[in-house]
């Protein structure tokens, strides 16, 4: 169904949608965010600064933000989603040439205090603009070669971009995100089959290449490859944050001990305790509980969110929920498992957890477009 | 356009299972997560609870063995010997000013190195171990030991350090490391880590700092165990690292051994190459220094007068030193002139004591003339006018062409710093560089080797290693790298003709042979073993009219700074080459005399592999050849360390 035959008579309006929107989100959100702030406040001896108040502050901002968005039809927000997609690509060009270059790479573009990170952004307006677009596409086109190509083409062009800069992390999670919108939009099963083992074939190929005189790579990529993989190779770096953070996790034990009891000299190995490391506090602290208490929370925030895209029978809405959910859960994940040594470590933050503005602003208003979808749909 | 109700329906249901299957494979991965988490939290708790509680791991590093080097013998030249050191880890002594003046006083640290110790620290890693006192003795190191409660973080530590037992020798061969420094770190790309380790010793001039990534290895790592105070409780994990190749320089470090001490203090350069291979058998700079005074960071009492001396010990005269060859530039000449059939080796030209080229007087070094020479005579008597006559006939490009075949005015790969490519000119090379064209004169100045040319004693000896065999013998300094034999430089053939060199190995033959050679008075008389040679006496200023007018002061007037270069090239033995020589002695006065005598006897004593029997010398020379003999025995240093020891 499209948003043309909407019969908008039910539609709440004017200050009766703040009734209508997804509370039990909203308080998950919260919920969520007040563990962040409890350990922010942790991690710097007690005190509410130095991040744990402007965080607090942000996060009023973002709840505006979102409660702002979620007030503006969805319909609205569908129709910007093709000029939203190609104005990020723009700023993403833009930070190519004008970015300023943080931790070696180009990321961010200065406009004023404000940084704004167009990565981050992209994240957002590409679940959007493929949200549009199945929605706009008839179902039986769904799995044809060329209306595939279209949004692979959409997804590329961004993740090439993001790959420049350079940010292997972010470029395979916008991937990992449109793909999964794919899937859900309901392209053909094959299609996932063939990109899979094409992937897989070529990781074999790259690697079998090794040692032979044809090799694909350099030595010294391999190398990096290595150290990304497997950060034990790399004692003095990446695996050295991972074994510090492994004992911090494992001394927490089932129930921590206690706030503000963690021996942060310990974490002081950490350089990013209270960004992306921030989790080993919390597991420190509030041991297996705490965090399998959070584990929970982000459980229900994804769950909530699939109920709310099944309910809704607008497809854009659908779509564009749960490819926000998904973007959370791929977050979340991949904090979690680096952290606690399953997975390289790439800068990737815990949401509404870590220290950090312009992620959350970005998530919140992520939110923003469930709630309006929530708000706005068809009944 | 209108969609079927239908239609809607089933992508509206598809779309649902899918978010179900999707939401179900998250679910799936966060079990996964919750799993690890309780494997951590609740199975391994016990052993991180006490990794975390007792201790804490720390990873460190261990330094790569550095690869030694040894002569062609095996006899060592570069070695790692163990040192005591103190080190410390800023996370564990807190406080770090306060445990340094502490230390400071354990161990008699003066001040200056005490503050460069904190700023040391402050600057590394904050787990890192940094060492703040080298070569400590074990006296303190015990009282280190006594003292470990009061000093959190500081630990004693057995280590390696570089040692050069044959001093001063191989200075300019195998060079020296030095401590790492910052810049050293910025200048690459991917520094390794162990160039983090402060005080780390790396390569800084000559092999030890070309070979450096043969040398240095790879540096492995442990995982250790640490109590609240800093101490090493136990190590969990080791990787080894990789020690560095070992090196097998050419150089025989007895023959080595001998040509600088027969040096002196002679401000001198000997390169002496075997013929059939190559190698480097000796390359002897003087003076020279102790490598071993740098290690540990030079003292300006002992750093300024090297710095200042005008003999420059820091410099290595055998490839860095360029020089007008002087006369031992005219066997390029000549065999320019006879590839070219310009002359044949009986055509003869007739020297009056000088020539006028382009309006300018250019005389011969016989001011009365040597009258009728052929080239065999011209060589012989090092007649100048000859060879001005060749040149002008044959041309500039023709001699730079034979003179870079012979390994003139090219660089020499050579695993050594700054090996300089000398100069053998061209027009186009003086266009380019000078703005200014080519001038007949300047063609008549090249064809005695002075002008422009330059050659480093290296390539001379190169030259005449040539010469002495028609081969592209190549220069070689690196024998076997951990056991591995590396390219011979023995060559292709040089492809010139054997007619036109044999005259000119003649030529050179009778300059040491001949009654009325140049060379003679340093003349081989074992059969056999005979040398053939070239002198060449080069001017490092022009003789201005007016001394010509009051006839030309002699060398022994002039300050030894405006003293002629003293060169000499030699082959042996010469009807069967196996060493080519170069000898260079600054401002030694004549090739004849300061640089011929000096080649005769490196020649047999690398010939003889040791002291030659006096009667290889004429017996008018026994007696003072055997003094000599005397003299070097007592001055040949045996294996000297002469480390400074520090604190």
């Amino acid at each position: 169904m499209s948003y043309l035959e909407y019969n908008v008579k039910h539609v709440p309006t004017g200050f009766r949608k703040i009734l209508h929107l997804n509370w039990p989100l909203t308080i998950l959100l919260i919920a969520v965010s007040c563990v962040g702030f409890l350990m922010l406040y942790s991690v710097a001896g007690g005190r509410f600064m130095p991040w744990a108040e402007p965080q607090m502050k942000r996060f009023a901002m973002g709840l505006g933000l979102m409660i702002a968005v979620g007030m503006v039809p969805i319909w609205l927000w569908r129709n910007l989603a093709g000029v939203a997609y190609l104005g990020t690509v723009v700023l993403l060009i833009a930070v190519e040439l004008f970015g300023s270059v943080g931790m070696g790479a180009q990321r961010w573009i200065e406009l004023g205090s404000f940084r704004l990170q167009p990565s981050e952004l992209m994240k957002i307006t590409l679940v959007m603009m493929l949200a549009a677009y199945y929605d706009w596409l008839p179902a039986k086109r769904t799995s044809r070669p060329i209306w595939v190509l279209l949004p692979i083409v959409m997804i590329l062009v961004p993740t090439a971009l993001v790959l420049k800069q350079p940010d292997l992390g972010t470029a395979l999670l916008l991937m990992c995100a449109g793909g999964g919108l794919m899937f859900l939009a309901g392209v053909h099963w094959a299609y996932f089959a063939v990109v899979f083992s094409a992937g897989i074939g070529l990781i074999t190929a790259v690697f079998q290449s090794r040692g032979t005189p044809w090799q694909l790579l350099k030595d010294y990529q391999f190398r990096r490859i290595d150290t990304f993989i497997d950060p034990s190779t790399d004692p003095l770096g990446a695996g050295y944050h991972i074994t510090q953070s492994k004992i911090a996790l494992g001394s927490g034990g089932w129930t921590g001990r206690g706030f503000m009891q963690g021996t942060q000299s310990r974490l002081n190995f950490l350089p990013e305790k209270h960004t992306d490391f921030i989790f080993t506090t919390l597991a420190e602290e509030f041991g297996f509980i705490g965090g399998f208490s959070l584990l929970g929370l982000y459980a229900l925030i994804i769950i909530f969110c699939i109920a709310a895209a099944v309910i809704n029978k607008d497809r854009f809405s659908s779509l564009l929920t749960l490819g926000i959910a998904l973007n959370f859960f791929l977050f979340f994940a991949v904090n979690m498992s680096m952290v606690m040594g399953m997975a390289p470590v790439v800068g990737v933050p815990l949401p509404l957890v870590s220290y950090g503005g312009s992620a959350m602003l970005v998530l919140l208003l992520a939110f923003g477009l469930v709630q309006s979808a929530h708000v706005h749909r068809p009944r | 356009m209108r969609r079927s109700r239908a239609e809607t329906d089933a992508s509206q249901a598809k779309l649902s299972r899918r978010a179900a299957l999707l939401g179900g494979v998250q679910l799936l991965f966060m079990g996964g997560l919750a799993a690890r988490m309780n494997y951590l939290q609740v199975e391994q708790a016990d052993q991180y609870l006490l990794l975390a509680e007792e201790n804490r791991i720390n990873i460190r590093l261990i330094p790569p063995t550095r690869g030694e080097i040894f002569d062609r013998n095996g006899i060592q030249l570069a070695q790692n010997v163990p040192s005591y050191r103190i080190v410390m880890v800023r996370e564990e002594a807190g406080d770090v000013e306060e445990v340094m003046h502490r230390l400071a006083k354990v161990i008699d640290l003066d001040p200056e190195a005490r503050d460069r110790a904190i700023a040391e620290v402050k600057a590394a890693e904050r787990f890192l171990p940094v060492t703040v006192a080298d070569n400590v003795s074990w006296d303190y190191l015990s009282r280190v030991s006594v003292n470990a409660p009061a000093l959190p973080g500081v630990s004693p530590e057995v280590g390696l350090t570089r040692v050069y037992p044959r001093g001063s020798d191989f200075a300019h061969i195998v060079g020296r490391v030095g401590r790492v420094s910052q810049a050293d770190i910025d200048a690459q790309e991917t520094p390794d880590a162990v160039l983090r380790i402060p005080r780390f010793q790396i390569g800084r001039i000559n092999v030890e700092a070309r070979e450096e990534g043969l040398l240095r290895g790879l540096a492995g790592t442990k995982q250790v165990e640490v109590n609240a105070t800093g101490r090493v409780m136990r190590e969990l994990s080791r990787r080894e690292g990789q020690s560095g190749a070992d090196l097998q320089l050419t150089i025989d470090s007895k023959l080595q051994n001998y040509v600088q001490a027969r040096l002196g203090t002679e401000s001198a350069a000997v390169v002496i190459i075997d013929c059939e291979n190559g190698d480097l058998v000796a390359n002897a700079s003087s003076p020279s220094y102790d490598p071993n005074l740098f290690i540990g960071g030079i003292s300006s009492a002992d750093y300024d007068p090297m710095l200042e001396s005008k003999h420059r010990p820091l410099v290595n005269k055998t490839v860095q030193g360029t020089y007008p060859p002087g006369s031992t530039y005219k066997m390029v000449v000549a065999m320019a002139a006879l590839e070219e059939g310009i002359i044949g080796p009986d055509d003869t030209v007739y020297c009056p004591g000088h020539v006028e080229v382009g309006g300018r007087k250019f005389h011969c070094w016989k001011r009365a003339g040597h009258g009728s020479m052929d080239l065999e005579n011209s060589l012989k008597q090092s007649c100048d006018v000859y060879y001005y006559d060749l040149a002008l006939k044959v041309g500039i490009e023709k001699i730079s062409a034979i003179a870079k075949r012979f390994g003139l005015g090219i660089r020499h790969d050579l695993p050594l710093s700054s090996v300089a490519s000398g100069l053998a000119p061209t027009k186009a090379w003086k266009r380019e560089t000078r703005g200014a064209e080519w001038v007949i004169g300047d063609t008549v100045n090249a064809s005695i080797g002075q002008g422009f040319t330059l050659s480093s004693p290296l390539q001379l000896a190169v030259m005449t290693a040539r010469i002495a065999t028609n081969r592209m013998v190549t220069p070689r300094l690196i024998k076997s790298i951990d056991g591995i034999e590396q390219p011979s430089g023995g060559g292709e053939p040089l492809g010139m003709n054997e007619n036109n060199l044999r005259k000119i190995r003649k030529g050179m033959h009778v300059v040491v042979n001949d009654r009325r050679g140049t060379g003679y008075r340093s003349r081989i008389i074992a059969e056999g073993m005979r040398m053939a040679g070239k002198t060449g006496t080069s001017q490092v200023r022009s003789i201005t009219t007016a001394e010509r007018a009051r006839g030309v002061s002699r060398n022994e007037d002039l300050p030894w700074e405006r003293r002629d270069h003293a060169l000499f090239v030699a082959f042996a033995p010469s009807d069967k080459p196996r060493y080519a020589v170069s000898v260079l002695v600054e401002h030694g006065g004549g090739g004849s005399t300061a640089a011929a005598p000096i080649a005769r006897d490196v020649l047999l004593q690398a010939l003889y592999g040791g002291e030659p029997p006096l009667d290889a010398y004429p017996t008018g020379d026994r007696d003072r050849i055997a003094e000599q003999q005397k003299e070097l025995r007592d001055v040949q240093p045996q294996a000297t360390i002469k480390g400074k020891d520090q604190a």
